[in-house]
């Protein structure tokens, strides 16, 4: 079939984006819109002992000027964390609240402390310059590491700055395990903090609606029902009173999925106001005030008996996690990062502490991987120098520890149960395309041109996450299109091409019919957004479900229109048959024709239009092997990355284009971590250094090699697809390959270890430490 | 941003007339270092006068057998000019690393060293040839141009209309970019001209600045190694979150080197 399940279909939505035909928050045009500028701390923490809004009320074209007293008297605004955790000894975590507009104290630049609305955004902007803040700048914690020690705290409700201090797995079997090793591989590094930067920055868009009085809130999210609950939480109407919606997304990354305060305060003025007010970040303002990633100091230790098999695995990590809890921010570093704590490997014993910590710095939650990623570099990197210390090839190691086919499904000592994989033979498979055989003697031909060249190999397994259950509903409408309405939210990723592929082979219908509805909750009275690479296994399982009661609808109204029994109305190919008959109907002629019928039999009120509702049973787990080959320049410190080569394993692949942008995306982050990006604080007063794109250095195309790309299908056990995700599968394979890589280049100077992101500042500093 | 009048004059006569009578206001050329300032509400000019619609200001020429860049000329036209590259092929790739296609088709080279950026690539180009800056009233060598970070030998109400470059016997231009923003972390530029080898290093420090050391190895042997026996001094370098001044220190060595033998071809 020309559009079915696994063809490469062209993206549907692209003829809209590549022609400017998108429309994003800030393309949407209201008339009679308020501007929002927010008042920001220009330092990273301070007492406020006043701030002084008259000269800015003053300003011609103010509406309001804001302040935590007008808006919220009782302080009771606070943006929640979501994520309850316990803390070793049984306590919860801590709680600290996170005010909408910061009161007495700001504890991260940044920080919004007043907001002003205008008629215009320039007289927003100079109103808000004219806010008088008196500060009584503190000390400021900023190295997460240190941060429990530090003679500031943060937070009252937090002492030490621990945010929390939790732990899974059985610390004595390990210690034990470790007694007995035959050699201990240790390796402490630091997963860099970096910031998210979607190429369109948040925005907001609120106001009441014509007819219904309800307030209408536009953001750009991953999800639009999060957004309802919470509003509605903080600003205390009920969540039928408000409505989200969602338009065209320009990427997320995790970074749009949460409740940001300008979003309470655009929602709260344009509801007290009772007028349109909208607010769109500047760049500037994306730095400074979207949550950030990663941000771990981790120490991780491997334990190996004599024939180099994994006996156990304890891994001690401090996660930052800025000045306040995002959402969902503790389930990153714990329960997100614990699922593949051991990878593809075979470790019988895991203790994974983490130390959750309060720094004067952006609130830091999930981005692209969002836990994964932190958890398999720290192992695949642990793994390289393993092997190296043991004097046996990478591969060899890895194959030696790898969890075998035969062995699905299999329980990890993280808790989770792998349903299908071979690791194996996709390492096999990438070695192969990526010539690994042949490394040694590009090696020695670079080294003749004054280069070092090095090859590394990272296989990353993710556990694909996010709510298990989603929704779908189909709808015929009169002009022949399909509706499909879903609970999740495209950011770029091409939804409405895959979720047509998926409808078009079921249903027989051609995928342009296909209209994919998202980002409304009038459409959808609950979803469960996009997140943890879940859009496809959760979504596509529920249109499946959804079309095989479309189908069964159809053959009962075939059977009635053609006077036959159901049971010998088959359907295929988009047409309904009667067994034994020329009598036939297509799909969509049906669906017209029920439209029509005055009288419908029971079962057929609603005509052949399907809901559906699914849980799936268990996660997937997409997985591969990532190959980088990079040149060290030695004078310069410069990384030259080569050669990219990539094997992964997503199960049934739906739509390979689709799939090859993911992947290529993801790499380019992941690539970007790993040499360039780094959200870099004045370690004193906590200001971000490289908050524009003069300093936060991003990947470019240029820079970037041609990735071959190439995938074994081995279907998911736990979807009808058999599909695995995709989203999140390259940033969490390319840190850890380009730096294995990087490092194979540079272990003959004896360089073991170095940090990311892999700067040439930072490269040429170890090779001249090495006497190169 | 704040609100400014604009201007946009068709003569240099009448840009000169207007800074004279706005002591408040601003050129603008490419705008890549001003755009960003207003956006950013770093800077309040009561007017901006755009050179943009000054035709005189731009075009490619020689002259005397040297040859004469208009200020208002892009980068981009630099880098694919036959007549650069045929003349001084070294301005050519320089212009054609400055930033990116847009950057470099709006950018251009008056407003690059009238704002004498320390990351700026021309200014090396300006100071290694030995070149002359011409502006609506006089000439102004290279080396009394470049006088500090953010400034130069201009007044308040001159405007550079060209520079004139004299052909070298050979040149090279080897630039270490930021990865960020792609500005010079340290870029070399040397050249062999008529009067003597010069050696302009922007980048590294406040401003750009001419390696004498350097000058005088070279003058005795115009080779790479020439590079081994000069002490760059890390003392006057600038360190950021970037690159350490011993880093730049290094950096300028070995760019200088990769210039050197780039200019041997």
């Amino acid at each position: 079939m020309k559009f079915g399940i696994g063809q490469p279909v062209g993206r549907l939505e692209d003829r809209r984006f590549v022609t400017g035909r998108g429309r994003f928050l800030d393309d949407l045009r209201i008339d009679g819109a308020l501007h929002l500028a927010v008042v920001r701390s220009p330092v990273a923490h301070a007492r406020i002992r006043s701030v002084d809004v008259t000269a800015a009320e003053a300003v011609e074209g103010v509406v309001a000027v804001v302040t935590a007293e007008r808006m919220d008297p009782e302080g009771r605004m606070h943006i929640p964390c979501l994520v309850p955790l316990k803390n070793r000894d049984g306590s919860r975590r801590a709680d600290p609240p996170r005010p909408v507009l910061a009161r007495d104290r700001v504890r991260h630049a940044g920080e919004a402390v007043a907001f002003v609305v205008a008629e215009s955004r320039a007289a927003a902007e100079a109103a808000a310059e004219a806010v008088a803040v008196d500060w009584e700048e503190l000390p400021a914690v900023v190295d997460p590491a240190r941060a429990d020690a530090a003679a500031v705290t943060l937070h009252e409700a937090a002492p030490r700055n621990v945010a929390f201090d939790w732990h899974f797995g059985d610390e004595a079997a390990v210690a034990e395990a470790f007694a007995r090793a035959a050699h201990v591989t240790r390796l402490e590094l630091v997963n860099n903090r970096v910031v998210p930067c979607a190429m369109e920055p948040r925005a907001c868009l609120a106001h009441p609606e014509e007819g219904t009085g309800r307030l209408v809130v536009w953001v750009p999210s991953q999800g639009v029902w999060l957004h309802r609950q919470l509003l509605a939480r903080l600003l205390g109407l009920p969540e039928a009173r408000i409505r989200v919606r969602t338009p065209d997304v320009g990427g997320g990354f995790g970074m749009k999925i949460f409740v940001y305060p300008e979003y309470v305060m655009v929602a709260w003025a344009a509801h007290t106001l009772g007028r349109p007010v909208r607010w769109t970040a500047g760049r500037g303002e994306s730095f400074l005030a979207d949550t950030h990633g990663r941000g771990h100091v981790t120490v991780a230790e491997l334990a190996f008996d004599a024939d180099a098999r994994m006996l156990a695995y304890r891994v001690r990590v401090r996660a930052d996690m800025g000045a306040y809890l995002s959402n969902y921010a503790p389930f990153i570093p714990t329960l997100a990062a614990l699922k593949v704590l051991t990878g593809v490997y075979r470790i019988p014993a895991v203790s994974y502490g983490v130390l959750g910590v309060f720094t004067n710095t952006q609130p830091v939650d999930a981005y692209r991987g969002a836990g994964r990623p932190e958890s398999i570099y720290a192992l695949e990197r642990l793994v390289d120098v393993a092997a190296r210390e043991l004097g046996l090839p990478p591969e060899e190691l890895r194959r030696r520890n790898m969890i075998a086919p035969e062995e699905m499904p299999y329980r990890t000592a993280a808790g989770e149960t792998y349903d299908s994989g071979e690791f194996v033979r996709l390492m096999e498979a990438c070695m192969t395309r990526a010539d690994w055989a042949g490394a040694a003697a590009r090696r020695e031909e670079a080294r003749r041109r004054g280069r070092l060249r090095g090859i590394g190999m990272a296989y990353y397994i993710e556990a694909t996450m996010g709510d298990a259950e989603e929704r779908a509903r189909v709808r015929f409408l009169e002009d022949g299109t399909v509706e499909v309405a879903v609970g999740t939210q495209s950011t770029g990723q091409g939804h409405e091409t895959a979720y047509a592929q998926i409808l078009a082979e079921r249903l027989g219908v051609p995928p342009e019919r296909v209209r994919v509805v998202q980002g409304d909750t009038d459409v959808m009275e609950e979803g469960g957004g996009t997140g943890g690479s879940r859009s496809l296994t959760a979504e596509g399982t529920a249109l499946l479900e959804a079309a095989a009661r479309v189908i069964e609808k159809g053959r009962l109204a075939a059977a009635h229109h053609f006077e036959a029994a159901v049971d010998d109305v088959v359907f295929a190919d988009g047409v309904f048959r009667v067994r034994g008959t020329d009598r036939e109907i297509a799909l969509l002629e049906l669906a017209r024709l029920v439209a029509s019928w005055r009288e419908r039999p029971a079962g057929l009120e609603s005509g052949l239009d399907a809901d559906a509702e699914i849980t799936l049973s268990a996660y997937s787990y997409p997985n591969g092997c990532h190959i980088a080959e990079v040149e060290v320049d030695p004078e310069t410190g410069t990384v030259d990355l080569v050669r990219y080569t990539v094997v992964d394993d997503f199960g049934v692949v739906l739509n390979p284009l689709l799939v090859a942008g993911q992947v290529h995306g993801g790499i380019a982050q992941g690539v970007g971590q790993a040499l360039l990006e780094h959200a870099v604080f004045d370690p004193d007063w906590g200001q971000l250094l490289t908050g524009s794109f003069a300093d936060y250095a991003l990947p470019r195309a240029d820079r970037l090699p041609f990735v071959d790309f190439s995938y074994i299908e081995i279907p998911c056990r736990h979807n009808p697809l058999g599909v695995k995700g995709c989203g999140e599968a390259g940033s969490i394979g390319a840190p850890p390959a380009v730096v294995n890589a990087v490092m194979d280049a540079l272990a003959p100077l004896g360089i073991r270890h170095l940090d990311m992101p892999l700067t040439p500042a930072r490269v040429r500093a170890a090779v001249a430490a090495a006497g190169g | 941003m704040y609100a400014f009048e604009y201007h946009r004059p068709a003569s240099v006569a009448e840009a000169v007339r207007l800074l004279r009578e706005k002591p408040e206001a601003k050129l603008l050329a490419g705008g890549h270092t001003l755009i960003p300032t207003l956006k950013q509400r770093l800077a309040q000019p009561s007017d901006l006068v755009d050179l943009g619609g000054i035709a005189e200001l731009r075009g490619i020429r020689e002259e005397g057998g040297a040859l004469v860049i208009g200020a208002a000329t892009p980068h981009g036209e630099v880098e694919t000019s036959d007549l650069v590259r045929r003349t001084i092929p070294a301005l050519a790739h320089l212009a054609g690393e400055i930033g990116d296609p847009q950057v470099r088709n709006r950018g251009t080279i008056g407003g690059s060293i009238a704002n004498n950026d320390p990351a700026a690539d021309w200014p090396a180009a300006v100071l290694g040839l030995g070149a002359t800056v011409r502006t609506d009233r006089r000439e102004i060598a290279a080396d009394d141009f470049f006088t500090g970070m953010f400034e130069t030998a201009l007044e308040a109400d001159e405007i550079v209309t060209a520079v004139v470059f004299p052909r070298p016997r050979r040149a090279a231009y080897a630039k270490f970019p930021n990865p960020a923003s792609r500005y010079a972390m340290v870029g070399v530029f040397v050249a062999e001209t008529d009067g003597g080898v010069r050696v302009a290093v922007t980048g590294a420090a406040p401003c750009v600045f001419r390696l004498t050391a350097l000058e005088r190895a070279l003058a005795a042997n115009f080779a790479p190694e020439a590079v081994d026996g000069v002490t760059v001094d890390a003392s006057e370098l600038n360190s950021d979150i970037h690159a350490s001044a011993d880093y730049r220190a290094h950096l300028v060595k070995v760019m200088a080197k990769r210039a050197i033998a780039s200019a041997l071809g």
